[in-house]
């Protein structure tokens, strides 16, 4: 699954909870991250976040697959950071990062994407005033978002028929595929946009 | 019914004509348009939601040009693109239907009715959630579909639909095109998609070269073909 599409529908307490505060709460608890200095304050911080997953009833399937990607990242510092500076500074940057990560994929676990531009839309309405269009903006992110699957699925199939022909890898022959079929698919998605009235 | 004219209609991109001298007048429910590979088929039928403007002559819909009134000509006209990915614009199912919506001016409930109903007309509701990019490739082409009809055109152009559809979604797709209430032009390579339709235009080299009953024009199009 995509990290990024990972919404889990659910009626929780946390997925009821309007997505401006929530995001806040979110700002808050990653902020008392960054100030954590004993390894008491980061497992009260990482049982309050335990706790957020219970509320929510989120399986540990989709929160691992969320954390996954940075394992390797996470052992690297932890080590490196043992060696340095002493297991109590491992602990704390390694945990701190990983409930900092759990605190993140529990939003995003909990929010509709739809939500979230909401209120990226509505926070962006006063700078209406410098010609910025928050409409735009908004549509800009979704955008984005829904173009790294597919991304991911060009990239796939242009290493997949590379493959086919028994080719070996060749940066230039990944990136001339992909960016003409990205090209191609942002045309179509442009044209796409208007057609379902997104010009006005 | 709505009423879709060409007068004199010429389309070049740069030397290249692709549409020569087209004078139509479509008014039937169900319309196909078949042709080769770059026969001039899926430009006619940008042209009927205004995505491609005429180089010569004028496109109207219900009396509107096409190409001074696209924003009001597309809110008439839907389109089904012939690769569903590149229409769908949001993570999950529901939300990319509600998408549709959001410059629409309703209120959030009527919304959410709306798009209750789409799912459940295109048997999408169990996939309400689900991260759009893990649907089925038919079930992408219903989400598309759902997508363009929540805005209740008047007339759906399909652009080859069933094109990258198995030949069970291809059916499927097919029925419901046909069960539509609205008027519909089917771009397609499938003659059997057309055969209880209206209407077939069938394009050669930018011209209408066939025009008449689905047999008369499957005739035309086997004799085109060789």
């Amino acid at each position: 699954m995509s990290v990024i599409a990972a919404y889990r529908p659910g009626t929780s307490a946390l997925h009821r909870m309007p997505a401006g505060p929530k995001l806040l709460g979110m700002f808050v608890l990653l902020l008392g991250v960054a100030f954590l200095s004993r390894p008491w304050q980061l497992g009260m911080l990482a049982i309050l976040v335990g706790l957020g997953f219970l509320v929510a009833r989120i399986p540990a399937g989709p929160l691992w697959a969320q954390v996954r990607p940075l394992r390797f990242m996470l052992v690297v510092i932890a080590v490196a950071q043992w060696l340095l500076a002493g297991w109590q500074t491992a602990l704390l940057v390694c945990g701190g990062l990983l409930v900092a990560l759990c605190i993140s994929a529990l939003f995003t676990l909990t929010t509709r994407v739809t939500a979230l531009l909401d209120v990226c839309q509505r926070g962006l309405q006063p700078l209406r005033r410098v010609g910025l269009d928050p409409d735009r903006v908004g549509l800009l992110l979704s955008m984005t978002i829904r173009c790294v699957p597919l991304l991911e699925s060009i990239v796939g199939e242009v290493l997949d028929a590379r493959k086919a022909r028994g080719l070996g890898f060749s940066a230039i022959a990944l990136a001339v595929p992909v960016v003409v079929r990205a090209l191609r698919a942002a045309d179509a998605m442009g044209e796409a946009l208007i057609a379902r009235g997104f010009d006005e | 019914m709505t009423e879709i004219v060409f007068s004199g209609v010429h389309h070049r991109y740069g030397q290249r004509s692709v549409l020569a001298g087209i004078d139509l007048r479509l008014t039937e429910r169900r319309v196909g348009i078949v042709g080769a590979n770059g026969s001039g088929k899926s430009t006619l039928a940008r042209m009927i939601n205004g995505l491609i403007s005429p180089t010569e002559g004028t496109v109207t819909v219900d009396g509107l040009d096409v190409a001074r009134n696209g924003r009001e000509v597309r809110r008439r006209v839907g389109f089904l693109f012939t690769d569903p990915d590149s229409q769908i614009v949001m993570p999950t199912v529901a939300e990319d239907v509600a998408f549709s919506l959001r410059k629409s001016g309703l209120a959030q409930s009527e919304i959410d009715t709306r798009v209750a109903e789409a799912l459940q007309r295109f048997d999408l509701r169990d996939h309400a959630d689900h991260p759009t990019h893990l649907l089925s490739g038919g079930q992408k082409q219903l989400l598309a579909l759902a997508a363009v009809l929540i805005r209740r055109p008047a007339i759906l152009v399909a652009d080859e639909p069933t094109t990258l559809l198995d030949l069970r979604n291809a059916r499927m797709v097919a029925d419901l095109l046909n069960g539509l209430e609205e008027q519909v032009i089917l771009v397609t390579h499938h003659l059997e998609l057309l055969e209880k339709f209206d209407r077939v235009l069938v394009l050669d080299q930018g011209q209408v070269v066939a025009d008449g009953s689905p047999a008369r024009a499957a005739a035309g199009y086997r004799a085109l073909l060789g």
